[in-house]
């Protein structure tokens, strides 16, 4: 275990873990928009930049992003000291000018005090924060169906050659972790479209209702080996077939009891 | 042609020597990418043409060198005769009979082809004796213009490889390092870390497999010290990296040069053959337990991959973008495995301090800036190109003994240094002695190299917006400081060159600047509002100006500017053609009328008057 302070308060940590998981463990609020715990941290927002120093420093601190740096015996951590704020402001005002129509965005730059920007607004930005959430997670679901591309301001997410992403399973993932809603899918009837790319979806042999994409059941059946049959059945009925098979095992029990 | 011992390397050494006796004159050619553009290739071709003609005695293809780059490229193709050192610029192909008639079997001088003084338009005769020359102190560009370029046995016969001979047979690695560290030899590419510390670090750190990486990935607009280097000389790059591979324990070593250096990999990639084919690179170098190889690695012409960790990726194959640095590359670099990196200059200094030894390196340059610095030297100075100097030099002797002073004794307005990075210094620094702790000091920086000098009718409000531009372009976009931050400066600058700045917008860029300088997260945000700050810092006036009057001092920012004609026109017509625009018209021996409606600034009216009658206000 590593002992440092956090604003002021000593706390523990382990050995390797990075500042910003011991901060979150303490219910200090740290922004971060392009963390996510189930991927390698990235350091790209800089929000969760907080002022380390230590005792034999003699007064000097330097600013790291809390996501990244790893813990060091007797570090002094401050999370909002003045000049912390003021790069959170900063880089707030920044992001409002680019992404001037996220309700995500707007919300987190009045928490920061940054009501109006201060930069000239990109009136048709579009709500791409470019946190690589969203092709860090395809990379960790194993599929590799989107990328970042480009460089600098023009940088995007998107699949290879703006096609229909051949790796892409439709799972969602990407969808459903980005932090300003921005990737569009839609799901109608017994079709899923995400990406420009068109997915059957499997429909619950029981009651009809649609579970999965086709793709990504083979996926899972071929790779978590789990039977192709299983995708075919839909979480609630799935529940069911669960609730009557332990009432079979209760009616059992109590059959051998007696 | 096999060296499997040091004895080896002697040998050939002497054989190659006394096979070159037999010519008394030799005729190097330099073939650098500069004099290449200007047709040096058909110099090489017409001496060699001659020969077949006829036989000039002492004189065969063998004496004809196709050398590297001396540095001096817009005076070439440069042809220099050894061993009299006479040398002859802006050489012509019609001009090869004449140099083998006269200065190859005479030995005569030929008076028009050499060079002149631009300031005195004295001619020089003999290469040393050139001011872009003479105030030079050549380390890292030693051999550039003294040898073949791609040739092992060249080099081995000016010395090369006795320094890994002695490295890897008479020494302990931490002998090795213990020298690179008392020699204070400190990183070329920039950051100016300590080399000998590098290689310590990865040294002692556990791991079975460590990397030696040569970062030849050079970006900066208008320097070209690192390709030249690895054209004109590649196989001392190859000594410095084998070295250092033998210093730390590393058994693959890469090579990242850009794309647009081909002549570059093509070189570095006979050497490294050659080398692999005589044993020097391989198995068991040197009868030793030591093996290691080099292999190239093409950057895709992205600025940020010179950024060490976004190097390391690039090789690894994945997307060039940095990584934060809290766990630095010499532990876990590249493929996470223990990573020395540095740059060609720093490489090819390290089989010097291995032959010399530390203290007689250290005893050039300055206490704490050891050894000499390669500087590009652009601009508006006279002689332009690639110079090395002592470290410590003052910005001064730079400019204005090896530079021969500003074009058209304009005053001197300032000095850019170290690339896009790097700021504006004004005339007050020119004493300055250059070292990387000065230059920072002043809110400059080393950088790899880069001297940009500019003259009053420079407008340094439009220097940092260019700047800025081609950060802006470059930036890998990863972090949002730089991304976003980069961006807003260039939009707020943009607005201040066209003369729609605002009461506010300096100390607004200046407080966005601390954001992008603190919470970036490589070197390309943290030091790119540089230009930016010192042009502030110390040209502020001019910013005012902009923004307050809407005047550009310089005469350069378009939308502040008009151009117009005076009493002093003579008529002579000669503007109006010049115009693309047909903004001018007028009839001989009349004053011209300019349009200002139809005029789009572009200066080709000013360019071509010869009566100063065109106003630039």
């Amino acid at each position: 275990m590593v002992n440092i302070t956090i604003n002021g308060k000593t706390a523990q940590a382990k050995e390797g873990e990075m500042l910003l998981s011991v901060i979150r463990r303490l219910k200090i609020d740290v922004p971060a928009l392009c963390h996510h715990e189930a991927v390698e941290p990235l350091g790209a927002c800089r929000l969760c930049m907080v002022e380390i120093t230590k005792t034999e420093w003699d007064g000097w601190s330097k600013f790291v992003t809390s996501c990244l740096y790893p813990v060091e015996p007797d570090l002094i951590v401050s999370t909002h000291s003045d000049q912390v704020n003021e790069i959170r402001r900063t880089i707030m005002d920044l992001y409002l000018a680019r992404h001037p129509n996220s309700p995500e965005i707007r919300k987190l730059a009045e928490e920061y005090g940054v009501l109006k920007t201060s930069y000239e607004v990109q009136v048709d930005g579009d709500n791409c924060i470019l946190c690589g959430i969203c092709t860090r997670i395809c990379d960790a679901m194993g599929f590799h169906a989107i990328s970042l591309v480009g460089r600098g301001h023009g940088k995007t997410v998107a699949p290879p050659l703006n096609e229909a992403p051949p790796d892409c399973t439709g799972c969602l993932s990407c969808a459903l972790n980005c932090p300003t809603n921005f990737i569009e899918f839609s799901d109608q009837d017994d079709k899923r479209t995400i990406w420009n790319k068109e997915f059957e979806m499997l429909a619950c042999v029981k009651c009809g209702a649609t579970t999965i994409t086709r793709e990504f059941a083979e996926h899972l059946s071929k790779n978590r080996d789990i039977p192709f049959e299983y995708f075919e059945t839909c979480d609630s009925c799935h529940r069911k077939e669960t609730s009557l098979t332990m009432g079979r095992i209760a009616a059992w029990t109590k059959e051998a009891q007696s | 042609m096999q060296i499997k011992e040091v004895e080896h390397i002697k040998k050939l050494r002497n054989k190659y020597l006394a096979s070159q006796k037999k010519f008394p004159r030799k005729v190097m050619v330099c073939c650098g990418t500069g004099c290449l553009a200007n047709g040096a290739g058909k110099i090489v071709d017409a001496f060699t043409d001659a020969l077949d003609k006829r036989e000039i005695k002492h004189f065969a293809v063998e004496a004809i060198k196709e050398t590297g780059c001396h540095g001096f490229c817009e005076q070439g193709p440069l042809v220099i005769i050894e061993p009299s050192g006479t040398f002859y610029t802006k050489v012509k192909t019609k001009d090869v009979d004449k140099i083998i008639e006269q200065s190859i079997e005479r030995n005569e001088v030929i008076e028009s082809l050499l060079f002149a003084e631009p300031k005195s338009g004295e001619k020089i005769e003999k290469y040393g004796d050139v001011d872009f020359f003479k105030h030079q102190h050549r380390l890292a560009l030693r051999n550039l213009g003294k040898i073949s370029a791609d040739s092992i046995i060249e080099y081995i016969s000016v010395g090369g490889y006795k320094a890994f001979a002695k490295a890897v047979t008479t020494m302990k690695p931490d002998e090795i390092i213990d020298e690179i560290v008392a020699s204070g030899l400190r990183g070329r590419g920039g950051g100016g870390f300590p080399a000998g510390r590098k290689w310590r670090t990865c040294r002692e750190a556990a791991a079975d497999t460590k990397y030696v990486v040569c970062n030849g990935d050079e970006g900066d607009p208008g320097a070209f010290m690192d390709r030249s280097i690895m054209e004109g000389d590649p196989h001392a790059v190859l000594e410095g990296m084998m070295i250092a591979a033998f210093a730390v324990g590393a058994d693959q070593g890469y090579i990242y040069v850009r794309d647009e250096y081909p002549l570059a990999t093509t070189h570095l990639q006979k050497a490294i053959e050659d080398c692999q084919e005589s044993g020097l690179l391989g198995e068991n170098i040197l009868g030793k337990d030591f093996s290691f190889s080099i292999k190239i690695a093409r950057g895709a012409g992205a600025f940020v991959c010179g950024e060490s960790s976004a190097l390391m990726r690039s090789i690894a194959g994945e997307i060039g973008e940095p990584r934060a640095k809290y766990v630095r590359s010499v532990i876990k670099g590249l493929y996470d495995q223990p990573t020395v990196l540095n740059n060609v200059e720093t490489y090819v200094n390290v089989p010097l301090i291995i032959d010399k030894g530390s203290s007689w390196f250290k005893g050039i340059g300055t206490e704490k800036s050891s050894g000499t610095k390669v500087f590009s030297l652009v601009g508006k100075v006279r002689n332009t190109g690639l110079i090395e100097v002592g470290m410590g030099t003052t910005l001064r002797e730079i400019i204005f003994d090896i530079g021969d002073g500003i074009i058209d004794n304009r005053p001197f307005k300032a000095v850019q240094t170290g690339g896009p990075s790097g700021g504006c210094l004004p005339a007050e620094h020119l004493d300055l002695p250059v070292d990387f702790d000065t230059l920072t000091e002043v809110g400059s920086m080393m950088g790899s190299g880069g001297m940009i000098v500019m003259d009053d009718k420079t407008c340094m409000v439009d220097v940092a917006q260019y700047f800025l531009g081609f950060l802006v372009e470059e930036s890998c976009g990863k972090c949002v400081p730089c991304r976003e931050g980069l961006f807003q400066l260039h939009k707020l600058i943009t607005r201040i060159c066209e003369g729609k700045g605002e009461e506010g917008d300096l100390e607004k860029m200046e407080h966005l600047s601390q954001t992008v300088l603190t919470a970036s997260l490589c070197g390309l945000g943290t030091s790119g509002p540089n230009p930016l700050l010192s042009t502030i810092k110390y040209f502020r006036e001019e910013y005012e100006a902009h923004i307050r009057d809407k005047k550009c001092p310089a005469g350069v920012c378009k939308s502040l500017i008009k151009y117009e004609i005076n009493d002093k026109c003579t008529g002579c017509m000669a503007c109006i053609p010049a115009c693309g625009y047909d903004a001018i018209t007028g009839e001989k021996k009349k004053i011209h009328i300019l349009d200002q409606d139809k005029c789009t600034k572009c200066g080709a009216c000013y360019a071509v008057c010869k009566f100063e009658a065109i106003d630039v206000s």
